[in-house]
C-alpha cells in the first residue's frame, strides 16, 4: 500500500476540506456525474464530510441503470430465440424488463453469457458459426471505443453471425438535459474521469458557457472528490464557470483521440429513450449505416418493440439530482437490490443502490433530510 | 462500470491486425486491446476498461487506483469468463 496513502491521507483530506469551509460562504448544489464517484463518494462518506451549505446529488452516470426498458426487453426477445448467444457485461443480467430479467432467462435454458470484453463475442462468434452471437452495446463514452471495435473488426473479418444490439448513451446531452428540467437544483458538476479519458473534456466548455454552471472533471479517490468539491466551489463562489480539469494526472483537453476515432468510424449520434428520464434528444449512439449488417435490431426485427415506463419510481428525479434516494417511501422497505423497483436501485452503482450498501436505509430519515457537517 | 481498472502490460502481440497485450492486473492475467495507447510497451501501466485500454499511467497511479477499486469491490468484471483464458499467446495465435 505504499503509493495509496497519500491519496488517502486524513491529513491532505483535512486540509482540503479545511479550505472548502473558509471558501463556502452560502448553500451550493453540486452532482457528481459518474456512477462510480457517487460509490466513492458513500463508500468514504465524503458528502457528510462536507459542511452543510454544500449538498452533493448524484447524476445518471450509471449505464446500466439508464438503459431503457424498452431495449431490456427487445435483449430478451432476442435472447429468447434458440438460435442465439446472448452475450453482456455481468451487470445487466439482473435488470428487470417487463417480462424478467436475463439471468432468469437464461435459467429457462436461453444461451445467455457474461463475457469480460466485447472483443471476446468475436471469437464465440467464430467457434459457433451455426450460431447468432449477439452483444448487448450499452455503456457511456467510456465503453464505446471497446463495442466500436467488435463491431469493426466483425465486419473486417466477415464475421456474419455477430450483431449488436446498440443502447449507447452520452454525458452532455444528459446534463444538458438536467440544467434544462424544470425544478433543476444542479449548480455545478463533477464531471467523470473516465469518460474524459476518452473524449476529452472541450464538449463542456459550450455546456458551462451557456447556462453559467462550473463543470470540474474529477477523478475517484476521496482526495479527489474532494479536490473537485473544493475547485467547483471556488469558482461557484467567485461567479465563473469554467471546465476544470482535477483529473489531469489522467487526461487532458483532447482525451484519447485514437479512442475517439474508433468510435466515430463505427457510430453516429442518435436520440435515446433513458430510463427514468425519457428521450433525451441526440443522447447516444447507433450504428452507421455501413454497419447495418451488424446491428442486432434490424437482423432480428425488434425495431417495433415499444415499451411504456411504469410510474412507480422517483428514478428519474434522483437522476436529476431533484430527489435523493432517502425521499422515496419505497427506498429500503419493497425497494431493494434484491427485487429493485426502478433503475436507480438496479446496479450497484446507481444512487439508490450505493446508499443501500452503505446502511443509509437503516438510519432515521429526519436525521438525513437535516444533514450533519460531521461524519 | 465505467471505471477503467489499471495494469501492467506482460507482452504484445498482433491478432488479426490489432494490437492486443495481457495485462496483469493483480493476481488476474486478461487480454486487452492496445490500439488506442501506441505508446504503451511491455511493463507500461494501462487503464484498461473492458478489455480496452484508454490510457497510459505511471505505477504510482495504477498502484492507488488498483487499491481504490478492490477496497470498493469495484473489480467483479475481471472475473468473468475470456475465451482467451488459455496459456500465453504465440504458438497456435494466428
Amino acid at each position: 500500500m505504499k503509493y495509496v496513502d497519500e491519496y488517502r491521507d486524513g491529513g491532505v483530506a483535512e486540509r482540503i476540506l479545511e479550505e472548502i469551509r473558509r471558501t463556502v460562504t452560502q448553500p451550493w448544489v453540486v452532482m457528481e456525474v459518474c456512477g462510480g464517484q457517487t460509490h466513492s463518494i458513500m463508500r468514504y462518506g465524503i458528502d457528510r464530510l462536507l459542511p452543510p451549505e454544500i449538498e452533493l446529488v448524484h447524476g445518471p452516470g450509471c449505464p446500466v441503470c439508464v438503459t431503457s426498458l424498452e431495449m431490456i426487453d427487445k435483449a430478451h426477445a432476442i435472447a429468447s430465440r434458440p438460435e442465439v448467444i446472448f452475450c453482456s457485461f455481468g451487470d445487466m443480467l439482473r435488470v428487470p424488463g417487463s417480462h424478467g430479467d436475463l439471468l432468469s432467462l437464461k435459467a429457462r435454458g436461453a444461451d445467455v453469457r457474461v463475457v469480460y470484453a466485447p472483443l471476446d463475442c468475436l471469437r464465440i462468434a467464430r467457434e459457433n458459426p451455426d450460431r447468432e452471437v449477439v452483444f448487448f452495446g450499452i455503456g457511456f463514452e467510456t465503453t464505446a471505443p471497446a463495442n466500436a471495435l467488435a463491431v469493426r473488426q466483425a465486419k473486417a473479418e466477415g464475421v456474419a453471425n455477430f450483431s449488436m444490439l446498440v443502447s449507447h448513451v452520452l454525458v452532455p446531452p444528459a446534463i444538458t438535459a438536467i440544467l434544462q428540467s424544470a425544478g433543476n437544483r444542479v449548480q455545478a458538476f463533477l464531471g467523470p474521469g473516465h469518460v474524459c479519458a476518452v473524449m476529452g473534456f472541450s464538449e463542456y466548455e459550450p455546456i458551462a458557457a451557456a447556462y453559467g454552471v462550473p463543470v470540474v472533471v474529477t477523478g475517484f479517490e476521496p482526495v479527489d472528490l474532494l479536490q473537485g468539491v473544493l475547485l467547483a466551489v471556488r469558482q461557484l463562489e467567485a461567479g465563473r464557470h469554467e471546465v476544470e480539469n482535477q483529473y489531469s494526472r489522467i487526461l487532458g483537453r483532447e482525451g484519447n483521440p485514437g479512442a475517439r476515432q474508433l468510435i466515430f468510424d463505427v457510430f453516429e449520434i442518435a436520440d435515446r429513450n433513458w430510463r427514468g428520464v425519457g428521450r433525451i434528444p441526440k443522447s447516444g449512439y447507433r450504428l452507421r449505416w455501413e454497419y447495418r449488417d451488424h446491428d442486432a435490431e434490424r437482423r432480428f426485427e425488434v425495431e417495433s418493440i415499444h415499451t411504456e415506463e411504469p410510474a412507480a419510481c422517483i428514478s428519474g428525479q434522483i437522476l436529476k439530482g431533484i430527489k435523493k434516494p432517502v425521499d422515496c417511501p419505497e427506498f429500503g422497505a419493497a425497494c431493494t437490490p434484491q427485487s429493485p423497483l426502478g433503475a436507480t436501485m438496479v446496479s450497484a452503482e446507481g444512487a439508490c443502490a450505493a446508499y443501500y450498501a452503505y446502511g443509509r436505509h437503516l438510519e432515521p430519515r429526519v436525521q438525513i433530510a437535516r444533514r450533519t457537517a460531521a461524519g | 462500470m465505467c471505471l477503467a481498472i489499471p495494469g501492467k502490460v506482460l507482452d504484445t502481440f498482433d491478432r488479426k491486425g490489432i494490437r492486443m497485450g495481457r495485462v496483469q492486473f493483480g493476481g488476474v492475467v486478461r487480454e486487452a486491446c492496445l490500439q488506442a495507447v501506441p505508446e504503451a510497451e511491455v511493463g507500461s501501466f494501462v487503464l484498461v476498461h473492458v478489455g480496452f485500454a484508454l490510457a497510459v499511467v505511471d505505477e504510482e497511479e495504477a498502484a492507488r487506483t488498483y487499491a481504490l477499486f478492490e477496497e470498493m469491490g469495484q473489480l467483479a468484471e475481471l472475473d468473468a469468463p475470456q475465451p482467451g483464458d488459455r496459456p500465453p499467446p504465440g504458438d497456435g495465435e494466428p
